[in-house]
């Protein structure tokens, strides 16, 4: 499908391979994501959806099974090819924010522009201070990020996972440590960024109600996923 | 953040500012190690230079005299000694055999700059009822005084020295009772006599040297010593004085000649002042060694504090290279900080020390040489230990899983 951006085929994890404490994490897992996706990940602690969200974000590599990014099998490349595939086509966006706490909220945002060089130099400042005034931080913009709060830090960390334009944003529990308002406005910015950007997302949630918000739920249970799709959301069930 | 810098020097500058008390400990720690360094290598060339010009100045590199004489044993037909015990002979004052040729061939070496005869002997300095034995050099002036600096230590009168001429030192013409411009009578042991007048009197700074150094023209020493035509030893300057050793042995070796080196001649200063070098070189290696532990300690906490960041990183796109040369930068940009704060550190404290530190006669210890090679060495030396220091850090640090990093 021209509009499909990652698919995984019999996709398996281990660890210890080989050894008597071997650990299998993942078992055959097939799932594909489409441009304009927003997919919530569920499961319970253990569950192997971490796992599952490393290899989809080019962290970690499969045991086995086949891993494709836009028709290219991502076991093919080097180490470099991935990291460079991994910097232009997805973004993340973690749970505890994990903004780099040297740099002011701007220079957080321009940090994968600087690293890929894809941008123009010149372009880079304004194109990070432009993201960071479309998730509503243009006042904060200069402030060190240790001295924001946790729902600032949260929107930066977005604002700093679509600088490289994403065809998939990872989010990791990403309102996992916010209270009930930051939670449901941080969503809601994801939800509005993913119409607006068409940047898929697939986030990682325990919270049931907004996972409900989004067009699809993917279940990990023991290793092995089951989908659901949300009515009346697009993209149903793939 | 300027975005024209690349992002190994951004990152690198922006974490040691963040953990600016650590960066500054380290480039205290580093400058005192520098400060050291820079002080003794320029305290100790001073001295080295000190001792160099009093010796070589003072003296030929290389001396060449006549051979000793020595007698051989008598023995009977059947070739058995008549008399086993030989007794050295006393040596003569003689003139070197063929020594124009011997001058004239140690000319052509490329490794020799002047050659200068001279003849070599002893005197009586007589004025009025007192009368001093003296050491009588004759010279040509010309390559003589290129060889032995005694314009130097000229103090009054000038150098000049015309066949009826002789300078002398402060305190022979002192205990003699003459002065500038004053004629001496001069008389060799043979009995030939001379009279000259003092055209300038010089201080060598040793009592014992003033009191029997003198200097006439070589024509005059040889008239005074009954050898027309003779040298009693050819003085070289050589265009390295280290090599100074090497080159006397080969003309010893191609001549009839007995050839001494300044190093041989003043070989227990020589091997004082190289061991002096070598301790040198030794506090530099172990100061070296500190301020690379200092420098590898410091940034393999740093990296253990931001395996987060690293992480962070290594999933926008920073490869491993990059990561690599972060550390790297880090460690070579405390170096050469280092090395500049330390750089002015041990020239203030050399300044201060050059200042306080006299000998007993007032004069400074040791000349002050601020050669700008010694700092840019020290700030080269700073930085490559730096980076090397910083590699293993920065490998630790390029390997991070950053699944772990983020993780923690």
């Amino acid at each position: 499908m021209a509009d499909e951006i990652i698919r995984l085929e019999a996709v398996t994890k281990a660890y210890n391979t080989g050894l008597p404490s071997q650990t299998q994490v993942l078992h055959g897992v097939d799932l594909t994501i489409h441009r304009g996706d927003f997919v919530a990940l569920m499961g319970p602690s253990g569950s192997g959806k971490s796992t599952l969200l490393n290899i989809i974000g080019l962290l970690d590599r499969p045991t086995s099974g086949r891993l494709s990014i836009h028709d290219t099998d991502t076991g093919t490349l080097d180490d470099a090819g991935i990291t460079r595939l991994r910097g232009r086509t997805i973004g993340f966006v973690f749970q505890y924010h994990m903004l780099i706490s040297a740099f002011t909220a701007t220079e957080n945002v321009m940090m994968p522009m600087v690293i890929d060089r894809g941008f123009p130099s010149s372009e880079i400042e304004a194109r990070a201070r432009g993201l960071l005034d479309e998730v509503g931080l243009s006042a904060v913009a200069d402030n060190l990020a240790p001295n924001m709060s946790g729902g600032q830090q949260q929107r930066v960390a977005i604002a700093r996972a679509l600088a490289m334009n994403p065809d998939l944003v990872l989010a990791d529990e990403p309102t996992g440590n916010l209270d009930t308002k930051s939670a449901a406005d941080i969503f809601a910015l994801m939800r509005r960024v993913n119409a607006a950007a068409g940047a898929s997302f697939l986030i990682v949630t325990h919270n049931i109600e907004l996972a409900k918000r989004c067009d699809r739920i993917v279940e990990v249970i023991d290793g092995r996923i089951t989908q659901y799709g949300n009515a009346g959301r697009k993209g149903a069930m793939a | 953040m300027n975005p024209l810098l690349p992002f190994d020097w951004i990152t690198a500058l922006r974490f040691l500012r963040e953990g600016r008390m650590q960066t500054g400990f380290i480039i205290g720690g580093i400058a005192i190690g520098v400060g050291v360094i820079v002080f003794m290598s320029a305290m100790l060339a001073g001295l080295e230079q000190n001792f160099l010009k009093r010796v070589l100045t003072s003296q030929p590199q290389v001396q060449l005299l006549p051979p000793d004489q020595i007698a051989r044993p008598l023995r009977f037909d059947e070739g058995e000694f008549a008399e086993p015990v030989v007794q050295r002979p006393s040596q003569r004052v003689r003139s070197i055999d063929q020594w124009q040729a011997i001058a004239a061939e140690a000319h052509r070496m490329e490794e020799i700059a002047v050659v200068s005869p001279s003849m070599n002997g002893s005197a009586l300095a007589v004025r009025g009822e007192a009368s001093r034995s003296i050491s009588l050099t004759g010279v040509d002036p010309e390559t003589y005084f290129q060889i032995v600096k005694v314009p130097d230590y000229l103090v009054a009168g000038q150098i000049r020295l015309s066949s009826d001429d002789i300078l002398i030192g402060v305190d022979l013409a002192r205990e003699i009772g003459a002065a500038l411009g004053d004629k001496i009578n001069v008389t060799a042991a043979s009995g030939a006599r001379r009279v000259l007048t003092i055209a300038g009197l010089l201080d060598f700074g040793m009592k014992a040297v003033n009191l029997r150094t003198t200097y006439v023209s070589l024509r005059t020493a040889q008239s005074l010593l009954g050898m027309i035509g003779g040298v009693t030893s050819i003085d070289i300057a050589v265009r390295d004085i280290y090599a100074a050793e090497t080159i006397a042995q080969r003309i010893a070796a191609a001549h009839p000649v007995q050839a001494d080196s300044w190093i041989r001649t003043n070989a227990q200063f020589f091997s004082a002042m190289r061991a002096q070098i070598n301790t040198n070189t030794l506090i530099r290696v172990f100061v070296g060694l500190s301020v690379a532990f200092g420098i590898a300690a410091v940034l393999v906490v740093s990296v253990i504090q931001r395996s987060k960041d690293i992480g962070i990183l290594r999933a926008m796109g920073a490869r491993r290279g990059q990561i690599l040369r972060v550390f790297l930068i880090q460690g070579g940009l405390l170096g050469f900080l280092g090395s500049l704060i330390g750089s002015a550190l041990g020239m203030g404290v050399l300044l201060y020390w050059h200042s306080v530190a006299r000998q007993a006669d007032g004069r400074e210890l040791f000349p002050l040489i601020l050669d700008p090679r010694l700092f840019i060495g020290a700030a080269l030396l700073a930085t490559f230990v730096g980076v090397l220091s910083a590699a293993m850090p920065a490998v630790r640090a390029a390997k991070l899983d950053p699944v772990v990093a983020i993780r923690g």
